[in-house]
């Protein structure tokens, strides 16, 4: 590789180490979210993510028998059974007091008043007994800590999607981000073309134009399009809040960057192609189709990245242009609801988030070598 | 095929004339280069040619046609470039069968010229490759084959060969010659390489700022160039011009140096010299013409010796004379030191005199 050659042995390595930290620090918040998601709900209080594959200890309240229970043997009174109802677990350590609820390592006997001793074993098993008779229902109290086995559960899942609502507000995102990507694409593709390609009075000034409004904050903006919206709404008679209308605020936001974004790129693709192409008999259009759309594959891919993601992760947009009906409610709104209404839930929220975050995560990944070529776009000649 | 015209060529970049007056004609079947320095104005003009850049002003007739006003497209051309220009995502064949798929041919059609194509130019091998798959050389007979395929009135080739290496580009240019010669093809090439215009062209037109200096065959422009810029800028090395003034010997009419020489000349070239109004006259001389002595002979004229370059089969030995470097090339067993005094013979058959101020041939008429 010739990128190695004149550097180093440490000197690479330590260029390794930095991007492993770098991609640490990176995937280890994700893959929190990840684990926590797949958790038992109980678990992910007593105990955090990076302790997911060992076991967790939980100290449960319990109570033995009453009286009933007791058999005479040998001149003691003896209560013996299982704390497990379900026959299974471990018992760490127990104890009778809430003081002192790990007091007694498991199988040791603990002596309690009057002559009472108690055994409580790792598999649960134990033994009570005592000189006199046991009286009364109520039974010895116990407090014992159970290790809990590393458990990994999809039920969170089952209950963010299909109870919580996320389900369908990851429909309502997609409804929303989809077209909000596409349209701004195709739009742009033809007016960067125009833009890069074709002679008109006024592109210089259309240009510099479309530059500037790329400085424009989007908050300034939302309250007079809104109004626009709305006026041109009631005119055609559409209701004020509907996907038409986030849409097209999303187009309008998206527009200038992805103009800019396509227009250096098709600006840096051979002149000659497109003199060749047009000797060759091809009109602007046929131009713009059969040669400059497959050449610019990169940077389209590229921006699909950065809108679908912008998009995806928008709340101020979608809060403004859309209602809060379950039916238009988007993630990140969603989520935003659940942090209010459901905040102590950990295993919904990270369930959600890690819902919420799948998608901008496999859009990544499968386009990410076009996106990193797209970041490149206009530095490196095209073809 | 077809004939081209050029009529008073004009055009203009805000106030840059890149295109200044250019008339001429081609006529069918003929090759001819355009050639000249960079910003010369030879590539604007072939692209106005192709219709690829608008018309400031003035007429081009393709065939009996005017094309001023007409698109690229039906122009009846076709463009070789100077990077092939070829689709980068389509394969060799797409490449070829683009200009035929916008002219809406047949399919059955199609595949039958593309074939026809390949064949000629020996790359049906290549046909499902794509361009970058290629070496430079198949590049560009890819770019060759996409303007054969067309079958136009006029190739137009703009320094088709100057992003190849040098081997190859030797190789390029016997093939582009024959490939004109098995046509009968009308080749308007464009070249910053003087050699290429002069080994490949039937005639070749000069250009210089814009302006057309001279438009003939190569020999008649290596023989008589017209202006001190054809001379210096065909042949190489290039033509050695040393500005003189004119005198009187013994009432005949003579150049003198600088350096105090006088040099007498032929009948012919005494004439020439008294046409002309100017007191200073450039003399030029290719190096072949020049003869070498290492000492003193009638008529010989005194240079210093400046530097010597060995090439193997030839020796060029550049001389000071006059304020000007001249080029002689003597036989390599010839052995010549820096700083030595030789003396040199022109040929009064085979010099060229210009006007030292208005840079022009003189004549004897």
């Amino acid at each position: 590789m010739a990128n190695t050659r004149g550097k180093s042995f440490i000197g690479r390595f330590g260029v390794h180490i930095a991007v492993l930290i770098f991609v640490a620090i990176w995937t280890i918040p994700t893959l929190g979210i990840l684990v926590t998601s797949l958790r038992d709900k109980d678990q992910i209080t007593v105990s955090g993510w990076w302790t997911a594959l060992t076991s967790s200890t939980q100290t449960v309240a319990g109570r033995l028998p009453g009286a009933s229970a007791q058999v005479e043997r040998d001149g003691t009174f003896v209560i013996e059974g299982n704390i497990f109802e379900s026959g299974s677990g471990q018992v760490g350590a127990f104890g009778t007091r809430v003081q002192a609820p790990t007091q007694y390592a498991a199988g040791e006997t603990a002596e309690l008043n009057d002559g009472v001793t108690m055994q409580l074993n790792e598999d649960g098993s134990f033994v009570l007994t005592s000189p006199q008779a046991f009286e009364g229902d109520r039974g010895q109290r116990v407090y014992y800590s159970v290790l809990q086995p590393p458990s990994f559960t999809t039920e969170n899942y089952n209950t963010v999607l299909f109870s919580e609502g996320i389900g369908r507000s990851f429909l309502n995102s997609l409804t929303v981000t989809v077209p909000a990507t596409v349209i701004p694409i195709l739009i742009a593709a033809f007016a960067a073309y125009a833009l890069a390609w074709m002679r008109f009075p006024g592109r210089a000034l259309l240009i510099a134009a479309i530059i500037g409004l790329l400085v424009v904050p989007l908050q300034m903006s939302l309250i007079p399009l809104l109004k626009l919206y709305n006026g041109v709404g009631a005119f055609f008679g559409v209701p004020a809040k509907t996907y038409l209308g986030i849409w097209l605020a999303h187009t309008g936001f998206g527009l200038p960057f992805a103009i800019y974004l396509l227009r250096s790129y098709i600006a840096g693709l051979p002149r000659e192609i497109m003199e060749s192409a047009r000797i060759d008999g091809a009109s602007d259009f046929e131009i713009f189709v059969k040669i400059v759309l497959p050449l610019s594959f990169p940077v389209l891919a590229s921006f699909a990245i950065f809108q679908f993601l912008w998009v995806w992760n928008d709340l101020l947009v979608a809060m403004v242009f859309l209602g809060s009906g379950s039916d238009q409610l988007v993630l990140t709104g969603k989520l935003n609801a659940l942090l209010g209404s459901r905040g102590g839930d950990w295993e919904i929220l990270a369930t959600s988030a890690f819902v919420t975050i799948i998608v901008p995560l496999i859009v990544f990944f499968s386009l990410q070598r076009y996106f990193v070529r797209g970041l490149l776009a206009g530095s490196v000649k095209g073809g | 095929m077809a004939h081209v015209v050029l009529t008073d060529l004009v055009k203009t970049y805000g106030t840059f004339k890149a295109v200044n007056n250019v008339s001429l004609r081609v006529e069918d079947g003929e090759f001819v280069a355009l050639v000249g320095p960079s910003g010369c104005g030879k590539t604007t003009t072939l692209n106005l040619v192709a219709g690829l850049v608008p018309l400031t002003s003035g007429d081009i007739t393709i065939g009996d046609r005017i094309v001023n006003d007409i698109d690229p497209k039906d122009r009846d051309i076709a463009m070789v470039f100077q990077n092939y220009a070829l689709y980068p995502q389509k394969s060799v064949y797409k490449n070829l069968a683009f200009p035929l798929q916008m002219r809406k041919l047949p399919r059955d059609e199609i595949d039958l010229k593309v074939k026809e194509a390949a064949r000629v130019l020996d790359m049906t091998h290549l046909l499902e490759r794509k361009p970058r798959e290629l070496s430079g050389g198949q590049q560009q007979r890819v770019a060759l084959g996409r303007a054969l395929v067309r079958d136009p009135a006029v190739f137009l080739m703009d320094e088709p060969l100057s992003n190849l290496d040098a081997k190859l580009r030797v190789q390029m240019r016997s093939e582009i010659k024959r490939f004109h010669q098995d046509l009968k093809a009308t080749i308007i090439y464009v070249t910053h390489d003087q050699l290429e215009a002069v080994t490949m062209a039937d005639k070749m037109a000069v250009m210089n700022g814009g302006f057309l200096q001279q438009y003939d065959s190569p020999a008649t422009v290596f023989a008589n160039p017209v202006n001190m810029f054809v001379a210096s800028f065909i042949g190489s090395p290039a033509m050695s011009l040393v500005p003189l003034e004119v005198s009187t010997n013994n009432g005949d009419t003579a150049l003198s140096g600088t350096e105090g020489w006088s040099m007498a000349l032929s009948p012919l070239n005494a004439r020439k010299v008294q046409n002309s109004t100017s007191k200073k006259v450039v003399l030029g001389a290719r190096h072949s013409t020049i003869k070498l002595h290492k000492h003193v002979i009638a008529g010989g004229i005194p240079a210093k010796v400046y530097t010597v370059e060995p090439t193997g089969d030839v020796t060029f030995v550049q001389a000071l004379l006059s304020g000007a470097t001249v080029n002689i090339s003597v036989p390599p067993t010839v052995s010549v030191a820096p700083d030595e005094t030789v003396w040199l013979e022109f040929d009064q058959q085979r010099i060229h005199l210009f006007d030292g101020e208005t840079e022009m041939a003189l004549s004897a008429a």
